[in-house]
């Protein structure tokens, strides 16, 4: 399944989007950062509520597929400035974090299959 | 590649945590356009920017200097902060000394160095107590 397709499946608004053709190949939720750094795997779909400017250092040195900030946050200018300039695609959603876990679980097995 | 190794310096910043994985963004592209492969990539990055996030955190800032040669990705981590008082607790996940104000941000779960050590083949430390930490890391190639 591609970054537009997840985004048209769970409709999320893009904020950036560097590759819309990029595969996601999984799903990862966390909000500590290094935690996410460990546990996340390249290519997923890593859901947030965390939304400083870390979270794309994090995002571009996991080489996660997109990051999807949940539960109605948003991100400020210079955090979505350096998302686009580093290459990592951030999309949001009013959505809380689980549902979007179920969402991005079900779409991918549906890709699957 | 060429036999000689390659070396590159940073310094890392003390007291700025958004610039904080500058460097290693910067070893990124550098490996990418050696072709170094995306898994060495990424464990190298990863295991850099947790020990830059540490510098900053901790010692007020470093260096880092990263040797690629033929065999592998070394990055040396050298800091003037306090030093590490117990290196075995400092191993353990979770284990934090991170004031709050880093763990509003979403650092401090005490996960950096356990990071370093699990993405990297080999991790060494030495800390002197008041005078700074050293840390060798090195990713096989």
């Amino acid at each position: 399944m591609t970054v537009a397709t997840l985004i048209e499946r769970l409709s999320l608004e893009a904020i950036t989007v560097a590759d819309p053709d990029r595969e996601v190949t999984g799903g990862y939720a966390g909000d500590l950062l290094s935690w996410v750094m460990g546990r996340a795997r390249e290519g997923d779909a890593w859901m947030t509520i965390m939304t400083n400017i870390n979270v794309v250092a994090v995002a571009s040195l996991s080489d996660v597929a997109c990051v999807v900030l949940g539960e109605g946050v948003t991100a400020a200018e210079d955090v979505v400035k350096a998302a686009a300039t580093r290459g990592v695609t951030l999309l949001r959603s009013d959505k809380p974090t689980y549902e979007l876990c179920a969402l991005v679980h079900t779409a991918l097995a549906e890709a699957a299959s | 590649m060429s036999e000689e190794a390659l070396r590159f310096h940073f310094d890392v910043d003390g007291d700025d945590f958004t610039s904080a994985g500058q460097a290693s963004v910067q070893v990124k592209k550098l490996l990418r356009e050696l072709g170094v492969s995306t898994d060495v990539i990424r464990r190298v990055s990863i295991a850099m920017y947790e020990g830059e996030i540490n510098m900053v955190i901790h010692a007020g800032g470093g260096k880092a200097d990263v040797i690629v040669d033929e065999t592998a990705v070394t990055i040396v981590l050298t800091d003037e902060g306090p030093g590490i008082p117990n290196i075995a607790q400092a191993m353990q996940e979770g284990y934090s000394t991170a004031p709050d104000n880093v763990r509003s941000l979403g650092f401090g779960a005490g996960m950096g160095l356990p990071n370093m050590k699990r993405y990297t083949d080999h991790m060494e430390i030495e800390s002197q107590l008041g005078q700074g930490t050293v840390i060798t890391m090195r990713v096989d190639l």
